[in-house]
């Protein structure tokens, strides 16, 4: 939770997402105290809490699916929204692979070609189960679906994240520790939750802890 | 947003042809539906040649309510809903792919399916040509109101119980005067007030439903 | 002020704690105008109007009727504004008395109903005709029960708030388009025999009846909603310091539990 960041805030045209005294609530209730930080180009934010406090609800917030309940998100410099991965894989059972993996990158507005998408599910390792059916794969195998879009984009936008990690081996962990480096050289930011130790060094991962909020 | 209404909407044809049986059941619930009328209400050809629009259409109606839950359930369960709704300034759009999607999988059905009935109900080839018209006038605002229906029970346990009792009273007009052009049609009479209705009704329903699903998505998902 | 409050963001409307004791005041004050005005208006209309030539002494039972069905139709348009406000605005109070309309909204129309019933028998001979504007009214029941039961299957109160605002607007903008075509559909199948069941011509005594019964009925469905809303604003926000101090100030009440 360090605010001085704003100050070192890099090009304008980076996009960037700062964040100021946001309290997310759900239902009636506000889940964490209000909280600041700064998704600046570059840079690796990860969100810890207590299970409940909040996080997919604050990570929701920032993709743009619902709005605090107080404080404000201001956005900056991307043209197009953030790409967010939910804890929930977004892949449909009755699709091929390839087929789920094309319809994301294509809701994404990007040009698909065969390419693309053979090289994206090959650095997530499941290239050879191209043509099954989503509905026969493992928790893991999914993920690695879900998660190879991250490998098909390479514009500096920022990632929201969700539990990235979760369900993958030691070998699915590796590679998406690469991913998510890579991206970060590239310029780009990574916001994402774990309750796993993040297995990043460079770029140093800014924690981000989100408090209780203070009694009514 | 033309490229997501046309991805969408493929996407939806393709998973109903991995699930055939799926995608046949309200035809079938349909056609169970209408046959049970001149069971409950005697075989009597007269009779049923009254009732016949109604019951088509009312069948109609409560088939397209019945299978309309399905458009958002599994999307919203996978997590699929949440990536559509990203798309920036598509909302309207995947709105309106999921509206279409729903009738050429359950209101086209119908629409092919509508000649069969009429002739068991021995209807007049002038009544049955009715009778397909106006569900194929009919049938998208029964699809356009459903989607709204479904956008706003969103991941309720209750669904398509309530979803039928919030949405089907706004679907009176369309049965009123669908069902009543064939009427008109079967007494000889001209339909064209009762088509030039259905058509106003459509046109007020796919420019206003739309906006209101949308807003309703939001309202579910936030 | 604290975390809860802030949220309230009620721009013109006194907030929940302020409605609370106001309203509290307010319900006896308009039960007993709605005695008085319905006690005079059923005595107009009972004792003092004059036997119908044609319909004797049974069409009495529009001084309950009509005023019940125009306040089903008003309670409508009244719910679905507040809950509109409650939407646009954010205004909490606003979305807890459109939820506390609908309850009343329908059992006036259930009483237009049962009463046009009433009426149609020693009129027509049959206990429900199928005209436009009873047919309508049911159609308005039904509008109703929608609304109840999607706040009801909702958890969520914000999103049953907002969801049920959508429904209740979208309602109200098909009404007049709903009861077009249930005319249309009377007019059409039925021809001139199923009339509508026509109040007999209008002596000055009995349209005081009526408005004096009108008044009665609006004044007692202020009461009622008032009682109702502030039960719902009472349960929403129990955990604020307002409600533990309203509950505490009525007497042998149990502690608000969190």
């Amino acid at each position: 939770m360090d605010p001085a960041q704003a100050r070192s805030a890099p090009a304008a045209t980076a996009a960037t997402i700062v964040v100021r005294d946001v309290e997310c609530s759900r239902g009636e209730r506000v889940l964490f105290a209000p909280t600041s930080f700064v998704v600046a180009p570059g840079a690796i934010v990860w969100i810890r809490g207590a299970n409940g406090q909040g996080k997919t609800t604050l990570l929701r917030t920032l993709a743009g699916l619902s709005a605090p309940a107080a404080g404000e998100i201001v956005r900056s410099g991307a043209a197009t929204a953030p790409l967010y991965l939910a804890h929930a894989n977004a892949v449909k059972d009755d699709l091929t692979v390839a087929e789920s993996l094309r319809f994301l990158l294509q809701l994404a507005g990007r040009p698909i070609d065969a390419g693309a998408v053979e090289d994206a599910l090959e650095r997530f390792a499941i290239a050879s189960r191209r043509n099954a059916l989503v509905r026969t794969l493992s928790q893991g195998q999914r993920r690695r679906v879900a998660l190879a879009r991250l490998a098909a984009q390479r514009e500096p936008l920022p990632w929201l994240l969700d539990e990235p990690f979760d369900a993958l081996d030691a070998a699915g962990v590796a590679i998406l520790a690469d991913v998510i480096a890579a991206h970060a050289r590239r310029g780009g930011s990574v916001v994402l939750t774990s309750h796993l130790p993040v297995p990043i060094d460079d770029p140093a991962p800014l924690v981000v802890q989100l408090h209780e909020p203070a009694m009514a | 947003m033309s490229g997501t209404f046309a991805v969408v909407v493929a996407r939806d044809l393709r998973l109903a042809a991995r699930r055939r049986i799926d995608a046949a059941l309200p035809i079938a619930f349909f056609t169970v539906a209408v046959s049970l009328f001149p069971l409950g209400v005697g075989p009597e050809p007269q009779t049923l040649r009254q009732i016949a629009p109604g019951v088509v259409w009312v069948a109609a109606l409560l088939a397209a309510m019945l299978s309309v839950t399905q458009l958002y359930a599994t999307d919203l369960a996978d997590g699929s809903l949440e990536q559509m709704l990203l798309v920036p300034d598509a909302r309207i759009a995947i709105v309106v792919a999921k509206a279409v999607s729903h009738w050429l999988l359950t209101g086209l059905p119908l629409v092919v399916a509508a000649p069969v009935f009429g002739l068991m109900f021995d209807m007049s080839p002038e009544a049955i040509g009715a009778l397909v018209a106006s569900l194929l006038v009919g049938t998208p605002v029964l699809s356009l109101l459903g989607n709204l229906g479904a956008a706003l029970t969103l991941g309720l346990r209750s669904g398509a119980v309530l979803l039928i009792l919030i949405i089907v009273p706004l679907c009176i007009p369309a049965l009123i005067f669908g069902a009543g052009a064939v009427a008109a049609v079967d007494a000889g009479q001209s339909a064209r007030g009762h088509y030039s209705l259905l058509g106003a009704v459509l046109i007020f329903t796919a420019v206003l439903a739309p906006l209101a699903t949308a807003a309703a998505l939001r309202i579910a998902t936030e | 002020m604290t975390t809860a409050n802030h949220r309230w963001r009620l721009y013109r409307f006194a907030s929940p704690a302020t409605f609370y004791p106001l309203a509290g005041k307010l319900v006896p004050w308009f039960a007993a105008v709605a005695a008085v005005l319905a006690a005079w208006g059923l005595w107009l209309g009972m004792l003092r109007a004059p036997t119908d030539a044609t319909q004797g002494d049974s069409y009495r039972i529009i001084f309950i009727h009509v005023p019940a069905a125009w306040m089903s139709m008003l309670l409508y348009v009244v719910m679905a504004f507040w809950a509109a406000i409650g939407w646009a605005f954010n205004a909490r109070l606003a979305s807890v008395v459109a939820r506390a309309i609908a309850p009343t909204g329908a059992m006036f129309t259930f009483v237009a109903l049962w009463t046009g019933a009433l009426w149609g028998k020693p009129t027509w001979g049959t206990w429900w005709v199928w005209d436009a504007r009873l047919t309508s009214e049911l159609i308005l029941l039904f509008l109703y029960g929608g609304y109840l039961a999607l706040v009801s299957a909702i958890d969520d109160p914000r999103r049953g708030d907002r969801a049920g605002a959508l429904l209740a607007i979208v309602g109200s903008v098909n009404v007049p388009i709903i009861y077009f075509s249930v005319v249309w559909w009377n007019t059409l199948h039925q021809g001139a025999s199923v009339s509508v069941t026509t109040a007999p011509k209008m002596a000055a005594v009995m349209l005081q009846a009526m408005l004096l019964m009108t008044l009665a009925f609006w004044s007692y469905a202020f009461a009622v909603i008032f009682v109702r809303a502030r039960a719902i604003a009472l349960e929403r926000d129990n955990r604020a310091a307002w409600a533990g101090a309203a509950v505490g100030r009525t007497a042998a009440q149990p502690e608000a539990t969190t």
